[in-house]
Parts: C-alpha cells; structure tokens; sequence
C-alpha cells in the first residue's frame, strides 16, 4: 500500500541530514471515491518540524522510519532535555518539605514528592539522602514547568524504580548510546552478556550505574561503557573478544 | 575547529546548555544565548565585544530558542590564530558547534569575508595581510535556506554596486562552507549508521 505520498522523504531514510533541509509532500489530486483512504500526515519525532505541508528538519542526523508513517531524526547529543515517561537516573540535591529536588542533567532541577514512592504514606516516609541515587520517570516534563518525577507506575507499584546504587559506578555517558543499549536487540548488550555477570541501571538522560561482583570488573564494563560512543562496531567487538581472552 | 582557506585562522568553539540560568538573565518564552569571544592573547575588549554580539544575533535568528524558555545557551568561542577573516571564522565554527550539541535549529548559516583591494578588485576569505591593503572590508552571514544575508558587518568606504558584488561573491562562496558542513557531518555519523 506504498502511497506516492511520502517518496520524497522515505528515498532519504538513513541518510544524514543537516537542520533547514525540507520535504514537501504531494497534495492528493485525484480522489477516489471507492477508496477510504484519507490523507495521511506523517508523525513527526524529534528533530523534524511540521508547519502546513512541509516538513523541516531541525537537527542534524539520520533519518530513521517506522512504517506506517513515523519519521525522526536520530541524532548524537550528550545534553539531555526531560520529556514525558522517560525513566532516568537521578541524584537527590535536597529535601525541602514535601519534596525531594531531583538533579537529571536537565536546564532545571526536577521534583520528587515523598509520598511518590511505593508504599509511602504520610506516616511511612521513604527512606531518602541528599546524595541518594533514584530511579525514576517524568509524569511532567515540558518546556514551560519545572519536570516532576515519581517512582511509582500508574497502579502504584515501584516497577524497579526508587532508590538504589551501593557500590557501583556512575558514569555519564551520550544519548544515542543509551538509547541504543535500550533497543529490543540491542548488539551492546548481548556483548555484555558475554563478558561478566553484571548489573546495569541505564537512564534516558545519558546516565549508566554498573555494579560487578568486583571493583575491577566493575570498572572494566565502565570503561568499555564510555568508550563505546567512539568505537565502530567492529571495533567494539574487537575489543570484547580481546577482553574474553584475559587480555587487559 | 575550521581553518580559513589561504591563511590558518582557527576558532575553536564549545557550547554548553540548554543550562540553569540566572534569574536576572531568564527570559519567559525563549533561551538566552551568550557568546564570549576569547582573543588568542589578551582580556577581551570592545572589539571582541562587537564581534560577539554579531554571531549571538547570528546565532539567536538560526536557533529555535523558543524550545527552551528560562534557560541558557553559553557558546564560547577562542581563538587560536589570527590570520585574517576572524569573525568569518568565528561564525563558522559557531554554526558547526551548535548543530554538534543537538540544538534545534531553524536553518544553517556560514560567514564569508569579502576584502575590496586599493583597485577596486574583490578578495574572497582575505588573509591579514590583505585585509590590511584593503579599502573596505565586509563579512556576511548567510543562511542555508534560501541564501539571504542574515548579518553584515563592513568597515570602509564603498559603493553601493561594489557592496551588491560583495553580497553576490559571498553568496557562492557560501556553497562550499555548506558543502563541508555536510560532508563533515556525515563523516562523524558513519561510525555509526
């Protein structure tokens, strides 16, 4: 069911694109009447802008397509804005009143209710420090207010979201990566799988905890972390082969 | 870093933000972006002063700054070299910084320097020592879209034909900055397609 509508934009899909480049689509001139087919807009993600009937790229990257009509630009960026429903990492910068504020990585803190945890009442207080590292999600996050986060899901249980992080390793670490690592087939992961038995927190603001049976391992995995960001994926299996080997 | 074509002028730049801004400096509806310009030897003065408000209202009419209401942009540029068409340079490697950190961005822009010599004849991308023979010398920001002088900051004495041919030269050099802008981009995402 190819329509002729968004040939212009699928010829381009995997190929780099630079912020001002556009695409018009074609307007519809015959219109039959033994079809419903209505005009279909394409889904904008992030890095392309829609006004009328064109479509403007904002940033630069590949475009990437998910039928039916779902396009987004697939950029490397290692500065982190909140959107909605993300779960990131975050660190606990202070407790005033009710409420936790939340350093994400983002232009502002974010806010943490303590009654936004599982099983917290007024009386039950979560057990949280400044310092603490929390696992959470946005239920509000737009340009115009100040994000707000909760660490529990719309039934009221944790989900793996909350505080966490003795002995591990923080490490920061670009977006594209993270995303990555998050895919459903995610070629990093399963290397990882390979190498040594470990546990990994990854945040959607550019934020990996690991934590290994030991500090040696655990750095290892962190190292092979950051520089996988620079690494082809030839290179980067190279360098876990070298790693399964004992090689150091 | 982008390296003039006769001479070895080299800016480096670095952009950090969308960042927490100071509540003084917060503007409601959109980001606020501030450019520092750092000579290679020197405090900065009023010179560096004029030239960075040049690229920030360069920069402000490309970027989407409404995307990012009450926060900051911070772009700093610091000279490596000197050797003619600065400011040229400097927008330049402003562009390429910001389309690198991911901000949104409307369109592209280039800066070209053009030199008019003592005999009236046009020098594109002027190194030091020609800009010091010139008679006039102007330096053009234009846009990626549809080519359009977006700045223009001249010092000298010209006409108006002379500034028409100017504005006309910049304008193909431009293709080649926005050739390299592309073939840049695309070498830095080939690691990973």
């Amino acid at each position: 069911l190819a329509s002729g509508m968004f040939s212009s934009l699928k010829e381009k899909i995997g190929e780099v694109l630079l912020p001002g480049d556009e695409f018009v689509f074609e307007s519809e001139d015959t219109i039959f009447l033994t079809d419903n087919v209505k005009p279909e807009r394409p889904v904008c993600g992030p890095g392309l802008r829609q006004s009328g009937n064109r479509l403007v790229v904002s940033k630069s990257g590949v475009l990437r397509h998910k039928p039916p009509h779902t396009f987004w630009m697939d950029s490397q960026q290692w500065r982190y804005v909140p959107a909605k429903a993300e779960t990131v990492i975050g660190i606990v910068t202070s407790k005033s009143g009710d409420i936790f504020k939340v350093d994400v990585g983002g232009s502002e803190q974010a806010s943490l209710s303590y009654l936004a945890f599982e099983g917290a009442t007024k009386r039950n207080r979560p057990n949280v420090q400044v310092g603490d590292l929390v696992f959470a999600q946005f239920t509000v996050a737009n340009k115009d207010m100040e994000p707000e986060l909760v660490c529990i899901d719309g039934s009221g249980r944790a989900n793996g979201m909350g505080v966490f992080g003795g002995g591990g390793l923080l490490l920061k670490v670009s977006l594209g990566l993270v995303r990555r690592l998050l895919a459903p087939q995610s070629d990093i992961r399963s290397d990882l799988e390979q190498l040594f038995p470990c546990e990994l927190v990854v945040g959607m603001n550019g934020r990996i905890w690991v934590r290994a049976s030991t500090i040696q391992q655990t750095l290892i995995i962190s190292n092979l972390l950051q520089s996988c960001d620079t690494l082809t994926a030839p290179q980067r299996r190279e360098q876990f082969r070298k790693l399964q080997k004992g090689g150091l | 870093m982008i390296d003039g074509r006769d001479g070895d002028t080299s800016v480096m730049a670095g952009v950090y933000g969308p960042a927490e801004v100071k509540v003084s400096k917060e503007i409601y509806d959109r980001a606020t972006l501030e450019v520092l310009l750092q000579p290679k030897v020197g405090p900065a003065g009023v010179r560096e002063q004029s030239q960075e408000q040049c690229v920030r209202e360069t920069c402000e009419a490309a970027l989407l700054l409404s995307l990012h209401p009450r926060s900051s942009l911070t772009l700093i540029l610091q000279v490596l070299h000197d050797d003619g068409s600065l400011l040229s340079c400097c927008l330049n490697a402003a562009c390429m910084a910001l389309m690198d950190a991911g901000l949104s961005m409307s369109c592209l822009f280039c800066g070209v320097t053009c030199a008019i010599g003592a005999d009236g004849d046009i020098i594109a991308d002027p190194t030091a020592a020609q800009e010091k023979e010139s008679r006039a010398l102007m330096t053009f920001a234009i846009d990626s879209t549809e080519r359009r002088v977006m700045m223009s900051s001249t010092k000298g004495s010209f006409s108006v034909q002379e500034l028409q041919e100017c504005v006309a030269v910049s304008q193909k050099a431009s293709e080649k900055v926005f050739q390299f802008y592309r073939d840049s981009v695309r070498r830095r995402y080939s690691k990973n397609l």
